[in-house]
């Protein structure tokens, strides 16, 4: 395997309803990753990922790529999928000798429509899409079941839901942050039950971009690479009638294949846009009691579509840039109930 | 243009897509939209004798193309997971407040996401319910108005 690292990334303030186009809420993060990286342009290969749902245009991404600097010789790709796969595209890439240096970025904008109804058309077009269950709603099927399975309480989602908003309030990044009493978030009413609002991430406007580069070349221009030790992703079956909902196997899987139980984890970004799924992932992940959990506040904290996968990664990449964590697990998840997911693992020198 | 833009120099308009299609369902799911119209439910058996309703093309365990054959399943069953939905969306089935239930019917395998139209506090998981059909049936899911709980009357 050739040796890739993170050396750099950068992040938009996630807001609940940004009035930028998609082009300018990207161009800055593009340049704050680029100038950071140290690396000239333009990039061997350049990868993003986004969905034209959000947008309501086939191809919006193509307008977007204007934000990264789209002449020739550019070469570029394209996820329909969180650009935590954009970027695990651009480390195949990398592996198989064709670039050296990657720009891997992904943008969300999801308040110019009504995100859980876009997100439902996602679905079985036959038997599914035609009822109209809104993304909280499925996610709400699943955290029944695993809290009756689980024994755990609905004071248990709160729980995630406090510390993650208390975390927050370190991260200027994020959508919602702040000190909320369990009791208090608990007298909240039911969006779709035993879902309340904390319990659901926030919708979130946003754009994220990190620099890969291979080799030696990653230690000249960064100081601490955040090294790619392992990274794989894995899907469960799209019917959720047909799945254990209440575990993530494919999680299980690529979290085995990545290596994550090789050697502790200081610190992982899990991908859980609801609460009760922090607990199905830190299962699935075999995590430790003492490995910290989303220090940034996680999805939980801000959510922009196609981005808060890659945002894990770029989150648990700055805890090895500075210094703060020497090996990090990032997580990202799409699609309903935590169907498909990418697990990276990262390590310091 | 700085970040710090106010609301109301920026402007917005009405963005609407809609691009109607004609699809075709498939020969597996044309047999169970089919005994819907005639009021029955359907699924499908996979090589291993497991039985999918809904039913799918493949079996989800070894990805091998389902059996030919089909069996008449519920019409009723158990709630296996559900969520009220105290506030329905417009597009969603029911305008009252309404669940959301994955429901395993009697002699399938695997479960059917569909509407429960229930009191919250009767619902529980384990809790069966029957379909409620609608007046005319016309070869799609919506067929069945919602499910209901068979001790509701």
């Amino acid at each position: 395997m050739r040796e890739v690292a993170i050396v750099s990334f950068a992040q938009s303030r996630h807001a609940r309803r940004d009035l930028r186009n998609e082009v300018e809420i990207l161009l800055p993060v593009v340049q704050e990753a680029v100038q950071r990286s140290g690396v000239e342009r333009p990039f061997d290969f350049t990868c993003s990922g986004s969905t034209d749902f959000l947008q309501g245009q086939p191809f919006a991404f193509v307008l977007a790529l204007d934000a990264a600097g789209a002449w020739p010789p550019i070469a570029e790709s394209h996820v329909e999928m969180d650009g935590a796969w954009a970027l695990y595209e651009a480390w195949v890439k990398i592996q198989t000798g064709q670039a050296e240096t990657a720009l891997v970025y992904s943008f969300g904008k999801s308040s110019p429509g009504d995100l859980p109804e876009v997100l439902s058309r996602q679905l079985d077009p036959y038997v599914v899409a035609p009822l109209w269950p809104d993304s909280v709603s499925l996610a709400a099927l699943q955290a029944r079941a695993w809290l009756e399975k689980s024994g755990r309480s609905e004071r248990d989602l709160a729980a995630v839901a406090a510390r993650s908003r208390r975390d927050a309030k370190g991260n200027p990044h994020a959508t919602v942050a702040g000190d909320f009493a369990i009791d208090d978030l608990l007298d909240a009413p039911y969006l779709a039950s035993p879902l309340r609002k904390h319990d659901c991430a926030p919708i979130s406007d946003g754009a994220a971009a990190l620099v890969l580069v291979a080799g030696d070349r990653a230690r000249q221009v960064c100081e601490r690479p955040a090294w790619i030790r392992g990274i794989d992703h894995r899907a469960d079956l799209h019917a959720l009638g047909a799945r254990d909902l209440t575990r993530s196997a494919s999680t299980r899987i690529a979290g085995e294949k990545a290596g994550v139980a090789r050697r502790p984890v200081d610190v992982a970004e899990l991908h859980a846009p609801f609460t009760h799924q922090e607990y199905i992932l830190r299962e699935a992940l075999g995590l430790a009691e003492d490995t910290q959990i989303n220090p940034s506040g996680g999805a939980l904290a801000a959510n922009p579509m196609m981005v808060a996968g890659l945002i894990r990664i770029g989150e648990a990449a700055r805890r090895i840039h500075d210094g703060s964590a020497r090996r990090t697990v990032a997580h990202a998840t799409s699609g309903p109930c935590l169907q498909q997911n990418l697990v990276c693992v990262l390590e310091g020198e | 243009m700085s970040q710090q833009t106010q609301a109301a120099d920026i402007l917005s308009a009405p963005h609407v897509l809609e691009y109607p299609y004609r699809r075709s369902v498939g020969p597996v799911l044309s047999r169970f939209f089919t005994a819907l119209r005639e009021r029955k439910i359907v699924g499908v058996e996979t090589s291993a004798g497991r039985v999918l309703c809904p039913p799918a093309e493949a079996d989800p365990e070894t990805g091998a193309a389902v059996s030919d054959r089909f069996v008449e399943v519920g019409p009723g069953g158990v709630i296996e997971s559900w969520t009220f939905v105290a506030k329905p969306r417009d597009k969603q089935p029911l305008a009252r407040p309404f669940a959301y239930a994955l429901i395993r019917l009697d002699g399938a395998d695997t479960a059917l996401l569909h509407v429960v139209d229930a009191d919250p506090a009767r619902l529980r998981t384990g809790a069966r319910v029957r379909p409620r059909w609608r007046a005319e049936t016309v070869g799609e899911i919506g067929d069945i108005e919602c499910f209901e709980l068979e001790t509701s009357r």
